[in-house]
């Protein structure tokens, strides 16, 4: 009897991550509803969502730091714990500071030497650029001088899953661009990264795929480019009064008309229709003024539900960064 | 144990020279002071510089083993024991490695106590020293549990407060600046049931005097338990963002 040992192999499971029905409130704040996704090895994804989204406590449930209320975490084919335990998974974590009485290079060694197989500390210094700082002690540096050592942080311990939740919070410009350069490197070394954030911009620079995610929900998941349209939205401000608010809403272009006084605010998916229908149907609007909609209301024109606001389930501690250092 | 995470947690412990130096100086000035001016006055059968070093031995040990909690405390309050908590260091070894730490300092605190005391006057066989510092060592077992527990429960800037109220209170009601109520009262009965009581009394016990007991072992028996498990489960239930 012949056993075809390349169909048991294979099998029909991803070596990726799995988030299956995942749930977590805290007390009356349904911070994450039931979340479903799936990332294949070496894909480079964006968890993009406003402040109060639940992408923290997805990525919290995601590591094992929380345990879900309901649903499961599969972090290549093992539990959150299990692929912890096996060093499989490095993450920079949202407000997180550092340890002080340690240099740069102590503290960035101490870490490295907890993982089974951590990429040479010297090589992580060069790469995050921090090694004119490497023997300055970590109580002793600026905030983008800590943001890079915690990166050097996670990026020592060479894992499979490499998280970063806003990671680039407390950075300039500046910064954030360094940040990424050197992210890119280890996405393209084909690692499976996952991001949070709430900068589009970030999102559609670094990520091949973005899970849009709102109020605890995923509500909408894609490659970038789709994601972009759908959220890159336009706002259209124009004084009208009288508006009648159903006729601009059918106006070609616009998927939301809401007024404020004797102005009205159109959320367009084609701003550039939407003008020109505009005006020829209404030349007696004024002050009109055409902007990007930031993401709340893209992700309100999206959900078409503005009486529930995102910012209804307020976990992730975004304001929070610290970056200070002490004991 | 990490033996590179270890030797790490070791030279952070030296390097905070305020706090080492501190929490050291407190009880051996104390006991120069004191015990240096009672050097030849009698408690019960006890010389009063031996009765006086084992009560600032509980009083310094305790401060020694509580201080690894506001290490903790910091910890948690930079994010870096959730950050520890996703990677391979297992539970069991990052607590090993914490509970090593506070012995250590203890150590050092009870070592500088002998030799104060030593210079004092403080003689007994090499064996009664032994005896003496391996009940010690056996009575912290509590309080470097509770140590762990309140550095897993309590914020950091509530942590001075919570250790040197703490620290008063058993160090003072265990009898370490003085026994509480007369042999045999029901008042000093009662202050049997606070685990350094018998700290006190394990630093008088290898002086040939009063030993431990069933009571006393049972004492720190159960409170051993009942803190490890509670260090345990603060330490599980503290996995959440600051």
């Amino acid at each position: 009897m012949t056993v075809n040992t390349a169909a048991l192999t294979r099998g029909p499971t991803t070596g990726g991550i799995s988030l299956a029905g995942l749930t977590k409130s805290f007390g009356d704040v349904h911070a994450v509803r039931g979340v479903d996704i799936e990332i294949a090895p070496g894909e480079t994804v964006a968890l993009l969502g406003p402040n109060g989204a639940g992408k923290s406590t997805t990525i919290d449930m995601m590591l094992g730091l929380l345990p879900p209320d309901s649903g499961s975490v599969t972090l290549f084919g093992r539990s959150a714990r299990d692929a912890v335990a096996a060093g499989t998974v490095g993450a920079m974590l949202q407000s997180g500071g550092l340890i002080a009485f340690l240099t740069v290079r102590e503290l960035i060694t101490m870490m490295a030497s907890l993982y089974p197989n951590p990429l040479p500390v010297a090589e992580v210094l060069a790469v995050t650029g921090i090694t004119e700082i490497a023997g300055q002690r970590t109580d002793k540096l600026s905030g983008g001088q800590t943001q890079r050592v915690r990166a050097a942080l996670a990026l020592v311990t060479n894992p499979e899953l490499l998280v970063l939740d806003e990671p680039t919070v407390a950075m300039d410009v500046e910064g954030r661009h360094q940040f990424w350069t050197f992210m890119r490197n280890v996405a393209s070394s084909g690692k499976t990264v996952v991001f949070a954030t709430h900068y589009l911009e970030e999102a559609d620079s670094y990520a091949d795929r973005i899970i849009l995610m709102a109020r605890g929900r995923v509500v909408a998941d894609g490659p970038t480019t789709e994601i972009k349209a759908t959220v890159g939205l336009k706002t259209i401000r124009a004084t009208l009064p009288q508006a009648d608010l159903p006729a601009l809403r059918a106006l070609p272009g616009v998927s939301l008309a809401e007024s404020r006084g004797e102005a009205i605010v159109l959320t367009c998916s084609d701003s550039d229709q939407a003008i020109r229908a505009l005006l020829s149907n209404y030349a007696q609007a004024r002050d009109v003024e055409i902007s990007g909609a930031g993401l709340e209301e893209a992700f309100l024109a999206l959900t078409g539900d503005p009486a529930a606001h995102p910012g209804q389930t307020e976990r992730d501690h975004t304001e929070h960064a610290h970056t200070g250092v002490d004991q | 144990m990490n033996a590179i995470y270890f030797r790490y947690e070791i030279l952070r412990l030296f390097r905070n020279r305020q706090n080492f130096i501190f929490s050291l100086i407190f009880p051996i000035v104390l006991y120069l002071v004191i015990a240096g001016q009672n050097k030849d006055a009698v408690v019960g059968d006890l010389p009063f510089p031996t009765y006086y070093m084992a009560g600032m031995i509980t009083f310094g040990g305790l401060g020694a083993v509580i201080g690894g909690g506001a290490r903790i405390a910091f910890e948690r309050d930079r994010g870096w024991t959730r950050q520890l908590r996703i990677s391979p260091l297992s539970p069991l070894s990052y607590l090993r490695t914490k509970v090593a730490t506070s012995y250590l300092m203890a150590a050092i605190t009870i070592t500088l106590l002998y030799v104060a005391g030593i210079s004092l006057g403080v003689r007994m066989p090499l064996q009664r020293w032994v005896e003496m510092t391996a009940l010690i060592l056996i009575g912290l077992i509590p309080f470097v549990a509770l140590g762990i527990m309140l550095g897993h429960l309590i914020k950091s800037d509530s942590m001075g407060p919570v250790m040197g109220g703490g620290m008063s209170f058993l160090s003072i009601f265990g009898g370490a600046f003085g026994q509480l109520g007369a042999d045999g009262s029901l008042f000093n009965k009662i202050t049997q049931v606070i685990p350094s009581y018998w700290i006190v009394r394990a630093g008088q016990t290898a002086t040939g005097g009063r030993a431990w007991g069933t009571t006393g072992w049972v004492v720190v028996a159960v409170w051993s338990i009942v803190l490890t498990y509670g260090a345990m489960w603060a330490y599980r239930r503290d996995a959440g963002r600051p």
